[in-house]
């Protein structure tokens, strides 16, 4: 085994977590992420596998929230996968061999940030940030959208309080400052 | 006598007492005064001096039409200019000073301006300083720029913050009056997602400002009533103190919420404003109407106002402007505000109105006839009445309310190229049919003057944008009078007659501007600058359309009306820029290694949004040269690192990968075996350079592939367009993995001793020749991938792990080389070896080069259809004489070779026309002892060797060049094959 | 404005580039005797119309697909909007 220490996105050995008086902005490092496109001609194969995995297969702007494995609909026969990266770390891997040649896996765990964003005041901060009609969004609405210029996913988890944001991990800072001076404006 | 001007009554709170200063003088108002209402409560009627002629004004207004009362708002850092008084709303500690004055202002030593006005009509400054031309810019302009504009700026930073934010509703209403109320209620009952906006602090509109009951109880009571119904609806949301600025497409609108303005400073964290971008499927525009002054001699007097502003004062703020107060009308609404005023205790000099047929009174005097001058030089004190008889009267007041009619108030129901129409029986423009998608018109906005019309029309209004069906229901008694008006626009034979109080234009500028062939309505407005100041001619401009058609001989609706634009009100920068602004201006993108090279002091340079280690200084080192000469050398001698995860990473797989690379690659990829890299030159379709980069084949369908850093976004743009729109059925699936590898250029001809020992896999030569590339894994486990691709030109890998762990390989190769001397670099020292190697990178494929140009014109495959290969053909960018990338070497090693600097014969003239090429980029090559440069010379292939001249007259440069080839260092390529 | 995205509903212009005339979807035979003119009008030749218009949108922040917008360039108004896979496929674009 390696002894490579890996960081968290915000740059530091552990998950970042700032609270105010109605919402909690938790960085969450403990995501594997890998995007499954169907291969051309393939599709219905590729629903199938998705399905076994998923329970269902996720539409257009939705995400499928299953454990340990969920998904969310990326664009036209694309998805993202994502599962715990302590128990799924070669996630993509395992995805590439259960769908064999019915569709195109690529890792994604490095490429993004994840922050958990709950608590009462969490629409008002959407509000501030994004264009998404957060208050009309239900669990398992997932959308892509820009937050301080960075295209991001939006996803209601189960928790009516609670959305998870996926962001480009190269700019988790800005993205992180954002979310942050959000709170503060709406605490 | 504090507060002299203080009535009895009002929606002010006596019990908070807020205490502010208006250009030193302190004074005391109350909660829910303006600092306009308080100000008169105090006695104050002069604050501000007009635009030009730097005369004495008074309010105008109660509300965001003011042209006059504009102030400096709070001091030192917070300082706003041109505020209006009318909403600025007061609060304990406000500091306030007038604007636009040269000495104090009651003694402005530019109203000298009024002495002149004859010569400061209309067009005067495009008549007087057009001659000498010279005077210009040394004379003239520095004195205008001067004397222009109204309030100052502070110069300092903002303190404060600003938010952006999106709001969705099924129905946005815009105005909280009588109309916008009912509206809110109708709609909100029935369960819609509602907005209410609204710009005052207190939500009724004139409910506040007038006597009249609905039911049985005050307008202003019954406004408080349904916004606690509102309030108690979830799927209502109010928002005071936000103006809507404009209808944009598709229903959406932009609006500013002044969350922090009335308060001494912002509480911590909170933004001082929000500009909202509201997505509305359906609007119904309730913002009013507003009321218009008649233009007479001297009528911009401090004390001269719109009788509704009277009206408003008294009943709402509980102040007079003066004690004594006179009333010039042309309709019954003026006599309104009469009885209201009498009804508070003000004397009442008179009522002058124009009509025969004027309602009479018990408790004052009625004057058939019209104003024809003022007195008093700082503040009204007489005004002067030509009565119909022709008999001359003198009315004692300080204060005259002018009431003209009312002008609905369709500014919104413009912004998508609507135009208003023209109704004679209120003589006003009200909104045409053109409104903008989703919008419908209620209450005075859309001529309904009455407050029953509006109570009607906003019910109406929610029951048709919603599609609901049945009668409305019953409403509550109130006052339903029709107007009753005759149009009257200004008093014949004024000199003075004051149109647009803010940029000062008379009745007799607009009949200067016809006289001098003005006929078009926005001719006219850009001549005399009518309606161009900060509150866009609200109160004015209706005047001047309507002067107009009298000299034109036309009706008021042929003249037709300036195009109403956003915002409907003056709007901060600052709200517009929202969060981005300093550091947060755009987001940065930090790399793997950036906090392992803070550590090492790195010195960063922005590449895009990327920061990047420009390169690493080290102790005793006192120029960047010096850092950068010894990264390079290093790096040549032994081995360098650097951070490369910026380039553009996009993965590509499907059975067609291969077939959809040579799409977009005018290179062949088809014959590329698996586990080898091969260069790609990217073609836009008119055949000029658009990329380049490398695709690795890791698998017979699968291709990582590189874009240069800038570039990444729009190549991916690309390559999506070509798969989607042009190769719909191809087998290929995109995505960008930029971010998601940590990935480290290790160059140099220790690379591979270094690599070896992190490595699990054997890389000598044999096994992982030169342009291979592979998924391995390093330190005993780790995910990673290996290519063996040089920019630098030496024995050269990049290296890629998950991105998490690039902090931990950098120090992995920092603690492996350290035998070595592993120096890292940076992108100065990764700029010096490939010019040192001739590669083309952004100053080459600058978007006006071709493959030919690079001197790759033989990598364009003539076998096979690829993006641009058609197009690079054709005659005019081949054959003779074309553009070719050639080296840059001075004759006297110690001269420069800048980049920018133009090549010319060696004996030829030098000038333009004797153009040979151009220098792209340049610098001092630490390996060879001078400078080098490479650039495109024409014909340069067949010019080696070739003497030049480098010129650049601007900057003084004239050296002597030799032509090499591009390649300085090891033009063979065996160092990289070693 | 708000495109009316074919998957995903109603979402603001804000998120898409703009690339211009749909025309650029007709890609022209490199093999036809005709090629160099084809290519010539193809690259550089573009209707202006004002009125209706289709156009290429490509949504960036959003589900990265390329549409056909029709869009009426006077009054903003947006008739119809495909995905451009569909309408490529639907004019004989394969592979």
């Amino acid at each position: 085994m390696h002894d490579l220490q890996p960081l968290t996105a915000l740059g530091g050995t552990t998950a970042q977590i700032d609270s105010f008086a109605h919402i909690t902005i938790a960085e969450n490092d403990g995501l594997a992420l890998a995007s499954v496109a169907a291969r051309l001609g393939h599709e219905a194969a590729c629903h199938k596998t998705l399905k076994k995995l998923l329970g269902a297969v996720p539409a257009p702007g939705k995400a499928v929230l299953h454990d340990p494995e969920a998904g969310f609909w990326m664009g036209p026969d694309q998805w993202m996968i994502g599962a715990p990266r302590e128990t799924h770390e070669l996630l993509a891997d395992t995805l590439d061999a259960l769908f064999g040649k019915t569709a195109s896996v690529t890792e994604q765990t490095g490429a993004w940030v994840c922050f958990d964003v709950t608590g009462l005041a969490m629409p008002d901060l959407c509000e501030r940030v994004c264009a998404l009609p957060i208050r009309k969004m239900a669990a398992g609405d997932a959308q892509r959208t820009m937050i301080h210029q960075l295209g991001c996913f939006v996803i209601r988890r189960e928790s009516a309080d609670h959305i998870r944001i996926l962001g480009p991990r190269a700019s988790a800072g800005s993205l992180h400052h954002t979310l942050i001076t959000a709170a503060h404006a709406v605490a | 006598m504090t507060q002299m001007n203080r009535l009895a009554g009002g929606q002010i709170d006596r019990n908070k007492t807020c205490k502010f200063t208006f250009d030193g003088k302190a004074y005391t108002g109350h909660q829910g005064d303006t600092l306009a209402s308080a100000l008169l409560a105090n006695g104050v009627r002069l604050m501000g001096r007009s635009f030009k002629y730097h005369r004495p004004r008074g309010v105008l207004t109660a509300g965001s039409e003011e042209p006059n009362a504009l102030v400096e708002l709070r001091a030192g850092a917070r300082q706003e200019p041109n505020t209006r008084a009318t909403t600025a709303e007061l609060y304990d500690g406000l500091f306030a000073k007038s604007q636009n004055r040269l000495g104090s202002l009651k003694f402005d030593l530019l109203a000298i301006n009024d002495r002149f006005s004859n010569f400061l009509t209309a067009g005067f400054y495009y008549k007087t300083f057009m001659w000498p031309a010279a005077f210009w810019e040394k004379l003239y302009e520095p004195i205008i720029r001067n004397a222009a504009g109204l309030g100052s700026l502070s110069l300092e930073d903002d303190p404060d913050v600003y938010d952006k934010g999106f709001l969705h509703c099924d129905l946005l209403i815009i105005g909280a009056g009588p109309a916008g109320l009912m509206a809110a209620l109708t709609a909100g009952r029935a369960g819609t997602d509602v907005i209410l906006a609204d710009e005052d602090f207190a939500v009724g509109g004139r409910l506040n400002s007038e006597t009249l009951t609905i039911g049985d109880q005050s307008g202003a009571a019954w406004a408080a009533q349904a916004m606690t119904e509102l309030r108690s609806l979830p799927n209502v949301r109010i928002m005071p103190r936000t103006t809507v600025i404009g209808a944009f497409d598709h229903g959406i609108y932009g609006a500013v919420e002044r969350v922090s303005d009335h308060m001494h400073t912002p509480d911590a964290g909170k933004p001082r404003q929000i500009l909202w971008r509201l997505y509305a499927k359906q609007t119904i525009l309730a913002a009013g109407a507003i009321e218009r002054p008649i233009a007479f001699e001297n009528n911009d007097r401090p004390g001269i106002m719109l009788a509704s502003a009277l009206r408003t004062y008294a009943n709402r703020f509980a102040v007079t402007a003066d004690k004594r107060v006179a009333i010039f009308t042309n309709n019954d609404d003026g006599h309104r505000t009469a009885a209201d005023l009498h009804a508070k205790g003000v004397k009442i000099s008179a009522v002058v109105d124009v009509r025969p047929d004027a309602p009479r009174s018990m408790d004052y005097e009625v004057l058939q006839g019209e104003v024809v001058d003022t007195k008093g030089r700082l503040g009204l004190t007489f005004a002067e009445v030509k009565q119909a008889d022709g008999n001359m009267r003198t009315l004692e007041c300080g204060a005259l309310g002018m009431s003209g009619g009312w002008n609905p108030n369709v500014h919104m129901t413009c912004h998508q190229r609507g135009r208003p129409v023209w109704n004679a029986d209120i003589a006003a423009f009200v909104p045409g049919a053109d409104l903008p998608a989703g919008m419908v018109v209620a209450g005075a906005a859309n001529g309904d003057l009455s407050t029953a019309g509006a109570l009607r029309g906003g019910a109406a209004a929610a029951k048709q944008a919603l599609g609901l069906k049945g009668r409305l229901p019953t409403m509550p008694e109130t006052e339903d009078k029709p107007i009753n008006l005759k149009p009257f626009w200004y008093v014949e034979g004024c000199s003075r007659a004051w149109l647009d109080q803010q940029n000062d234009v008379t009745v007799k500028d607009v009949k200067l501007s016809h006289q001098e062939g003005f006929r078009s309505v926005e001719h006219l407005k850009r001549y005399t600058t009518l309606g161009m100041a900060t509150d866009q001619g609200k109160t004015s401009n209706m005047g001047g359309l309507a002067i107009m058609a009298e000299l034109a001989g036309k009706t008021i609706p042929e003249v037709g009306t300036t195009i109403f634009r956003p915002p409907y009100t003056p709007t901060a920068i600052g709200v517009l820029g929202g969060r981005h602004r300093g550091q947060e201006f755009h987001p940065k993108r930090l790399t793997p290694s950036h906090r392992w090279a803070t550590e090492q002091g790195a010195i960063f340079v922005e590449v895009g949004n990327w920061l990047r280690a420009q390169w690493f200084p080290r102790k005793g080192e006192t120029t960047w040269r010096e850092s950068v000469d010894r990264e390079v050398l290093a790096t040549r001698n032994s081995v360098g690192v650097c951070d490369v995860t910026t380039l553009g990473k996009v993965d590509v797989q499907g059975t067609d990968a291969a077939a959809f690379l040579n799409k977009i690659y005018c290179n062949g990829f088809a014959l590329l075996a698996v586990g080898k890299t091969r260069y790609g030159l990217m073609l836009r379709e008119d055949g000029i350079a658009m990329d380049d980069g490398t695709a690795a084949r890791l698998a017979e369908d699968h291709f990582v592939v590189t874009t240069t850093t800038a570039n990444a976004l729009p190549v991916y743009r690309h390559m999506e367009f070509v798969r989607q729109c042009l190769y719909p059925d191809m087998d290929v699936q995109l995505i960008s993995t930029t971010e998601a590898w940590a990935q480290y250029a290790v160059a140099g001809p220790n690379s591979r001793n270094l690599l070896s020992k992190i490595v699990d896999q054997d890389i000598s030569n044999d096994a992982f020749p030169f342009m291979a590339c592979a998924n391995i894994t390093i330190c005993g486990g780790l995910r990673a991938r290996l290519f063996r691709i040089s920019f630098s030109g030496e024995l050269a890998y990049e290296i890629a792990v998950p991105t998490a762990y690039g902090d931990a390989l950098m120090r992995k190769i920092m603690d492996a080389g350290a035998e070595f001397d592993v120096t890292p670099y940076g992108t100065e020292a990764l700029g010096v070896m490939r010019i040192e190697k001739g590669h083309a990178a952004g100053n080459e494929l600058n978007g006006t080069t071709t493959a030919l140009n690079l001197g790759m014109g033989r990598m364009v495959s003539k076998k096979k259809d690829s993006i641009g290969s058609t197009l690079s053909e054709r005659e005019g960018l081949n054959g003779d004489g074309q553009l070719y990338q050639v080296g840059i070497k001075p004759v006297d090693a110690n001269d420069p070779v800048p980049a920018g600097a133009h090549l010319m014969n060696a004996d030829g003239p030098i000038d333009a026309a004797h153009d040979q090429g151009y220098v792209t980029s340049a610098c001092f090559s630490p390996n060879l002892g001078h400078a080098i440069a490479i650039g495109f010379l024409k014909d340069g292939a067949n010019r080696m060797g070739e003497t030049m001249q480098l010129v650049s007259p601007l900057t003084r440069v004239h050296v002597d060049v030799e032509i090499t080839s591009a390649h300085f260092i090891d033009p063979e390529g065996e160092r990289l094959r070693a | 404005m708000i495109i009316d995205h074919p998957l995903l509903g109603p979402r603001d212009a804000a998120e898409f580039t703009y690339m211009g005339d749909a025309k650029l979807i007709d890609r022209p035979d490199w093999q036809s005797d005709t090629a160099a003119q084809d290519f010539y009008e193809y690259g550089y030749l573009r209707d202006n119309p004002a009125g209706w218009h289709e156009e290429l949108w490509f949504h960036e922040a959003g589900d990265r697909s390329w549409l056909v917008v029709t869009r009426n360039t006077v009054t903003h108004e947006i008739s119809k909007v495909e995905l451009a896979r569909d309408v490529a496929r639907a004019k004989g674009r394969s592979k």
